[in-house]
């Protein structure tokens, strides 16, 4: 966008006149900080308060699942994942700890590396942590695709994967939260389409806008959004068009759900929500690190005081907990949303005064 | 096998300058000395733009001369994992002798270990140095008003290791910066005699941690301005990919200098008559607003912390 | 959640393209968007591309955006 035009949209958002306190949801991990990394946020009215919710997918998953995966890499398998995972902790561990003991934790950015990797590597059991929300899932099923065809068979996925308007629509049915308007993301909308988002508007009256991530993005999405609010207005508008369609990406959702299929699945915060995560298909099943490898599990455990939990379903801002900045920092996280790169916690740590 | 392996190193590194006694013997002169000394390990060993020898000369050197000291002599300590290829220790030092050439130091003592294989990573060196110093310790006294100055584009060591260790088929421009910094601080030396309060150069942490260091506990803060700072646009390519920021990112041939606001321009000129300040420009400023901490102004005028970030870059997809 | 950036196609090669942004060159699988020509804009995750980008509804938007600021400034 030009540079005079966006400045001026700058200072239209900086000098807007709310008709009273307004509460917005951003759902997106990266929206949380790119709101801040840009400075939009600090542009804000004062009444405008932004909430985050449950859009990162580090920080919805709960304890169990990486309970799972240094069980499984302590049986001799090669944890592969993003490095998003790496430091956030399990119940009693986490993948760098373990790695630091002598764990052969692997870093990628592409799940395909995983792949290659296993294929070099014949002789030792692979496994790639299969998290992420619509964006991510569809190349780690196109990954799983590719495997079962050239028939690696020492390469498998722990699905992790969740699926982000069911989580949206359980937040707001709980009705435990006041929020105002949406701001959905960007990049699961170009996959899923704007479509899927349109049950906020129709069914629970909410304004809401798909917003790209640059900084002329999230100015000119919030600024739709207040206009809805003070026009009472409560549409879905589409402020990325050009990476997002009415039908999003449909070849990758028909690879998406060649390999996976609905399942019912845990939030950490949310707790269970019916069809929100991903399963692997019974003809994926040598696929599937979590049938592949039967391993025991230790008693799942939330750490003490966390309110992670909270924070993900829009009820308190990281400030708000007891340990933000004090036990839990970036360096020595509690929580999840303290050490995702996208946590809300971490972004209030790094960028907030 | 390891005689051949120190002969291989002092006909190499220098026949003319080790000493092969016990210690080596040095007149740097009358006046104070600096000494000091690091240790480098790097993964690739060879990266677009240099290598870990390369990097083990300029990080001594660069130590040196943001003091303000002029580097004269380094050790080289060398710890080689066992089967390491000898064409690849050739390549090392070899280019060790021309960093030490080109920064015009001598390297006049040295050690060799070899130890087994999984024990180490190839090859470790430690360098340590000693410099005169000619003038007092660039430290001054730091205050609002003074300016904020770096000597070119920011990011470029740690992004082209990061793109060669990610096996990201990277192609054109991404070289890492590592060179020496002595010739550039003795030019803004002898330009612009007292005008530099501050000098670190920014490796690991970047930039962002280095303002840290600068304003941690203090009654004033730094505040940089997004527009300003230059920052290649391949690496911002690649930081866009693996999500990290330039900022936080090490850098083998730059340093942040803080001076008087009203003597930025001198010495930014001084800067850019050498060959490591080509694009060196003002970044920011020392302000009284928020003591302690490290402020950007963002492009379009909204403001962030920078904070001090412990943690390792990590590339991520969210 | 993630991070995806806009690159450009210079290369198609079976279910591979190699793209381009800012002078940085990167291999990527386009099993999620074969349906690719060169000098298309697209977005890239995780080594996927996940989308074509329509660079006429960017133009639109900033139309419609630029037609805003005008209509309060007057």
């Amino acid at each position: 966008m030009d540079k005079e035009l966006k400045k001026k949209l700058a200072g239209r958002l900086r000098s807007y006149g709310l008709p009273g306190p307004l509460s917005v949801m951003e759902i997106c991990g990266t929206h949380t900080t790119e709101f801040f990394r840009t400075g939009v946020k600090d542009l804000f009215p004062d009444r405008l308060r932004l909430v985050d919710g449950p859009g990162c997918p580090v920080c919805v998953t709960p304890n169990e699942y990486l309970d799972r995966a240094i069980e499984i890499g302590k049986s001799g398998a090669v944890i592969v994942s993003f490095g998003d995972m790496i430091k956030v902790p399990s119940s009693y561990s986490s993948l760098g700890a373990e790695r630091a003991k002598g764990m052969k934790v692997e870093v990628v950015y592409s799940p395909m590396e995983a792949l290659e990797l296993a294929e070099k590597d014949p002789d030792s059991e692979v496994v790639f942590l299969s998290v992420g929300f619509e964006t991510t899932a569809p190349g780690e099923a196109a990954v799983a695709l590719r495997a079962k065809e050239r028939n690696v068979k020492n390469f498998s996925l722990l699905p992790g994967n969740k699926l982000t308007p069911p989580a949206v629509k359980a937040l707001l049915e709980s009705g435990e939260v006041r929020i105002d308007g949406f701001i959905v993301p960007g990049h699961v909308s170009s996959v899923i389409g704007s479509e899927a988002w349109e049950f906020i508007a129709e069914d629970f009256g909410k304004p809401c806008v798909i917003a790209g991530f640059e900084d002329y993005d999230l100015i000119t999405g919030t600024l739709a959004l207040m206009d809805m609010l003070a026009a009472g207005e409560s549409k879905l508008v589409n402020g990325y068009a050009r990476a997002v369609r009415p039908g999003g990406n449909p070849r990758a959702m028909e690879v998406l759900y060649r390999v996976f299929r609905a399942a019912d699945s845990e939030w950490r915060g949310l707790g269970p929500i019916p069809s929100s995560g991903l399963e692997m298909r019974d003809e994926f099943a040598d696929f599937d690190a979590s049938r592949k490898f039967r391993v025991t599990l230790p008693e799942p455990r939330e750490h003490p005081g966390c309110r992670c939990g909270e924070l993900l379903r829009g009820l308190i801002l990281p400030v708000d907990c007891p340990l933000f900045g004090k036990a839990c920092s970036p360096e020595r996280p509690v929580g999840p949303c303290m050490v995702s790169t996208e946590g809300p916690c971490a972004a209030y740590y790094k960028y907030g005064r | 096998m390891n005689d051949m392996i120190e002969g291989l190193i002092r006909k190499i590194l220098g026949p003319e300058s080790i000493q092969l006694d016990d210690s080596a013997v040095l007149d740097p002169g009358p006046g104070k000395i600096a000494f000091t000394t690091d240790s480098f390990t790097v993964t690739p060993l060879f990266f677009p733009g240099g290598d870990i020898g390369k990097l083990a000369v300029n990080g001594t050197v660069n130590d040196l001369a943001v003091m303000g000291a002029i580097p004269l002599y380094l050790s080289c300590a060398l710890i080689l994992e066992e089967g390491l290829d000898m064409g690849e220790l050739t390549k090392i030092l070899e280019s060790m002798r021309r960093a030490a050439d080109y920064a015009g130091v001598k390297i006049v003592t040295g050690d060799t270990k070899v130890v087994g294989k999984g024990a180490a990573d190839g090859i470790y060196i430690n360098t340590a140095g000693i410099g005169i110093m000619e003038n007092e310790a660039l430290r001054g006294e730091i205050a609002p008003g003074d300016a904020v100055l770096i000597n070119g584009s920011i990011g470029d060591h740690g992004v082209a290791v990061m793109a060669e260790r990610n096996r990201l088929s990277f192609t054109r421009g991404l070289l890492s910066d590592c060179a020496p910094l002595n010739h550039l601080m003795e030019r803004v030396a002898s330009n612009c005699p007292g005008a530099v309060k501050f000098a670190r150069d920014a490796t690991r942490g970047g930039v962002a941690s280095v303002l840290n260091e600068i304003v941690k506990n203090r009654h004033f803060s730094a505040t940089l301005n997004e527009a300003s700072f230059p920052v290649k646009d391949e690496v911002k390519g690649v930081c866009g990919l693996l999500g990290i920021e330039p900022l936080y990112v090490a850098n083998e041939g730059k340093l942040v200098m803080v001076c008087d606001g009203g003597r930025a321009e001198e010495i930014v000129h001084a800067m850019r008559e050498t060959e490591e300040g080509r694009e060196a420009c003002i970044i920011g400023s020392i302000g009284a607003e928020y003591p302690g901490k490290v402020v950007l102004e963002t492009e379009i005028g909204g403001r962030r912390m920078l904070p001090l970030l412990a943690e390792e870059q990590l590339p991520r997809i969210c | 959640m993630c991070l995806a950036v806009p690159m450009r196609v210079i290369e198609i090669n079976g279910n591979k393209a190699v793209v381009e942004s800012r002078g940085v060159e990167t291999l990527v699988d386009i099993t999620l968007y074969p349906d690719l020509d060169l000098d298309d804009m697209v977005l890239i995750h995780a080594g996927f591309v996940i989308e074509k980008l329509d660079p006429g509804a960017a133009r639109d938007i900033e139309e419609a955006w630029s037609e805003y600021e005008k209509a309060i400034e007057s």
